[in-house]
């Protein structure tokens, strides 16, 4: 087998649009459960709230910076009708409530009757929404090589959109660095760690949660734009294994870190294309097809999350001693 | 006095324990057979099935006004040569290819029914990726040129495998959790005639949520007794459905001894959950929330390996297509009513062994209150596996019974009921096993019921609308006390 060509493909994956959406939506997780203690299982539904609010209003002709502005407003409604409600209850509901939010919005999306809108399960076509995008690009078009990658400049999965999304995944982890040093921040972690005796301090804990969420949602749904620009928006690929990914990312990285789910999701994303590429390789045809070792890698994420909670809950990067994990 | 009840209702379990170990030993073996030879057989309802060897290029053909397309010629070239495809009666074509590859499809033009032409006559042929075990679809869609996209000719393409614009996909994180939604369409509500149809709906509510009730009465059971949201008790309902298939379809045996491994194969799963894997976290201190974490591991693990065993295409239990039975104005199939029976029965069993047994005393007991069961001489950690065992074995037999009455069971089938479990669960109170019967049976009419107003591919949809409802109104559900709230 070609390890030459294996090691490209788990370069391009592990800096590719895949990994900077998952480490954009994990940084999200990250604010939501490393810094406030939140379980959100819907992390998938803000993706692909993102993910439509970017493609519809493109499609419906607003320039960029609206589109991208309308996608995080969703994202935020998403968030106050979910937390609004929910926030006041006990951990375990929150997570039932926002997986099953989550699964709403991917069948609504995918309904029949909204064809015309989100174009039911085939979802929105990649060309008809990442004109406005690809045109904002300063550079010229055409082939580039960078090392051993040749990809396209401007076009769908290209060097300008991983330009833009690791822009994005940097000014995430500013914005996490400098909530993790202020008063806020703070708060959230004290109700973590002991809601009660926030609660004692006069804080008031629902404001600062509903706040934790609505800002977690919004780089979830910016992730969301980055994997719709890369392909196209499809409900079925935006479901709950994304969420479960992106809990595994993030608990890899190690959760109330900084770099945490951004090392999380490249170690992630090679991990996944090293194992298949070599399992591709290695095990014959005729005992594994190429369609069940896709599942298998899978299988392997599954196992990879129970291992990690069980035997090392803090991540890579994480303190063992911050995270008390506690219902 | 009430001590020695318990201390005799303890050792009685210890003993019943001991009986049961050989047979979880057999059933264990069964299970590893079953993951050896699992990949389906002989199951060759349809014209064509993809396994590991074939993969089926197909496509359903629907005329401008909706109808389907018959006697249409495709023609399919690729690497394992020229192949031909002809439309029968619903409009579906298939064609078997045993190498995989980039396969061309022409749609011979003058088979077309009269008066009927390509409305993007650009797009014949097309060109789809066929990987074995897959169903690639290539859709073409007809009428006029110029008119405006027909909803009936995208809304076929059975697993996402073909199809939509995916240049680049990034290593397409949903290896066929696609198509889940609207796939159980084959429930009996779908054939209910006109005038009533209410009656049918309700009767398909009520047989639909009897069943939820058994196969979520489980995760029931462990929320009421550990506190713990089991996010792969769908996965423990697929496994059933699983089992059975195999059973039937390839060893040849009949639908009850089926139906009787499948539950075996079950209680041995819950029993290796809890002792491999629940029982030393439980003993570690570690917190619920990880435990929680720890069963989506355990969910998105099984989820993939049933894929991976059994591929992504719909698996019927039973192939013949069963009578039906006319009860009055309702029509019911024999598998239905078959399924109902026995899910009755052992729902009644459950509430009887709960009610009056010393075991069900016990575990009531430990659900109320771990620490003073424990001061009081029950042996809370037994308890608690019998709990898992039965809770998977009855997870499997729901699924089992779902299966039949869905026509068909998916490696996918039991995660995609896992919320509707939740919200019947939730909306009767959480561990509230009586409670789950009747919020379960309340999710079912409303599933049902809500295809009279709603598309039929959100039925799921509203009845999750109703739990987070319910969790904004009344959080500890129909039955639940309110303690139970924190």
């Amino acid at each position: 087998m070609d390890f030459a060509s294996l090691l490209t493909d788990v370069l391009r994956e592990a800096t590719g649009p895949t990994a900077i959406a998952y480490a954009l939506a994990a940084i999200g997780l990250n604010i939501h459960f490393g810094l406030t203690g939140l379980i959100n299982m819907g992390q998938a539904g803000f993706m692909l709230l993102g993910a439509y609010g970017f493609a519809i209003s493109t499609i419906a002709g607003l320039p960029l910076v609206v589109a991208f502005l309308i996608a995080i407003g969703c994202a935020v409604v998403f968030a106050l009708i979910l937390g609004l409600p929910t926030l006041k209850l006990r951990g375990d509901y929150l997570a039932i409530v926002t997986i099953a939010a989550a699964e709403i919005i991917r069948f609504i999306g995918r309904s029949v009757g909204l064809n015309d809108l989100t174009g039911g399960s085939q979802g929105l076509l990649g060309n008809q929404f990442k004109y406005s995008f690809e045109g904002a690009s300063p550079f010229a078009d055409g082939l580039v090589a960078i090392g051993p990658i040749s990809l396209q400049m401007n076009a769908s999965n290209s060097w300008w959109l991983r330009i833009v999304g690791w822009g994005l995944v940097a000014l995430a982890c500013l914005i996490v660095f400098l909530l993790l040093r202020s008063p806020w921040g703070r708060v959230l972690k004290g109700i973590r760690e002991d809601e009660d005796a926030v609660r004692a301090l006069g804080k008031n804990v629902y404001t600062f949660k509903l706040q934790s969420l609505v800002l977690g949602g919004v780089f979830g749904a910016v992730g969301g734009i980055v994997i719709s620009l890369a392909s196209s928006v499809q409900p079925d690929s935006l479901g709950r294994p994304v969420t479960f990914n992106t809990w595994t990312i993030l608990l890899l990285g190690g959760a109330a870190t900084v770099f945490g789910p951004v090392l999380g999701s490249i170690l992630f994303w090679a991990a996944l294309v090293l194992v298949r590429g070599l399992m591709r390789g290695l095990i014959p045809p005729d005992v594994l097809s190429s369609t069940e070792i896709e599942p298998l890698g899978f299988v392997l994420v599954g196992i990879t999350l129970v291992l990690l909670i069980v035997f090392r809950p803090q991540g890579i990067l994480g303190d063992k001693k911050e995270l008390a994990i506690n219902g | 006095m009430l001590e020695t009840a318990h201390r005799a209702a303890s050792r009685r379990h210890r003993r019943r324990g001991l009986g049961l170990l050989p047979g979880l030993l057999l059933g264990l073996l069964l299970t590893a057979v079953v993951g050896l030879v699992a990949v389906p057989a002989g199951a060759a309802p349809a014209a064509c099935s993809p396994d590991a060897a074939t993969a089926c290029i197909q496509g359903t053909l629907r005329t401008s006004a909706g109808e389907p397309a018959v006697g249409v010629t495709f023609d399919v070239e690729g690497p394992a040569g020229t192949f031909q495809g002809v439309t029968n009666d619903a409009g579906q074509w298939s064609v078997a290819v045993t190498e995989a590859g980039e396969y061309t499809v022409t749609l011979d033009e003058t088979t077309l029914p009269a008066g009927e032409s390509l409305r993007d006559p650009a797009a014949n042929p097309k060109t789809v990726q066929a990987d074995l075990g897959r169903r690639p679809g290539a859709l073409f869609a007809l009428g006029d040129p110029a008119a405006a996209p027909a909803p009936s000719a995208s809304a076929s393409s059975s697993d996402g495998a073909g199809s939509g614009d995916s240049p680049e996909s990034p290593a397409a994180p949903e290896a066929g959790a696609a198509s889940e939604g609207g796939a159980s369409g084959e429930s009996a509500a779908a054939e209910g005639s006109g005038n009533n149809r209410i009656l049918q709906l309700v009767v398909s509510g009520l047989v639909f949520g009897l069943l939820l009730a058994l196969a979520s009465v489980g995760a029931n059971l462990i929320y009421g007794t550990t506190g713990l949201s089991n996010f792969a008790h769908g996965d423990l309902v697929t496994l059933g459905g699983l089992i059975a298939f195999t059973a039937v379809r390839t060893w040849g045996l009949p639908l009850w001894s089926a139906i009787i491994i499948a539950t075996a194969g079950g209680m041995v799963a819950g029993w290796l959950l809890d002792a491999g894997i629940f029982a030393p976290l439980r003993r570690r201190g570690v917190g619920v929330t990880q435990q929680l974490i720890v069963t989506i591991g355990l969910a998105l693990s099984m989820i993939n390996l049933y894929l991976v065993l059994y591929g992504a295409s719909p698996l019927p239990i039973v192939s013949s297509i069963s009578e039906r039975i006319d009860l009055g104005p309702v029509s019911l199939s024999q598998q239905t009513i078959l399924s109902v029976v026995i899910a009755g029965v052992v729902l009644a069993a459950v509430a009887l062994v709960l009610q009056r047994t010393r075991i069900g005393r016990a575990t009531r007991a430990v659900s109320d209150n771990p620490p003073l069961a424990a001061a009081s001489g029950i042996k809370v950690a037994s308890i608690i596996r019998g709990v898992w065992v039965s809770s998977a074995g009855l997870a499997s037999l729901g699924g089992v019974l779902m299966g039949l009455y869905l026509g068909s069971t998916r490696f996918n089938f039991g995660s995609v009921l896992l919320l509707l479990m939740f919200a019947a669960i939730t909306l009767g109170g959480l561990g509230s096993p009586l409670g789950g019967l009747l919020g379960a049976l309340v999710i079912g009419l409303v599933v049902e019921l809500s295809t009279l107003v709603l598309p039929n591919d959100l039925r799921y949809a509203s009845a999750l609308v109703i739990l987070i409802v319910v969790l904004l109104v009344r959080p500890q559900g129909i039955l639940g006390r309110a303690q139970r709230i924190g």
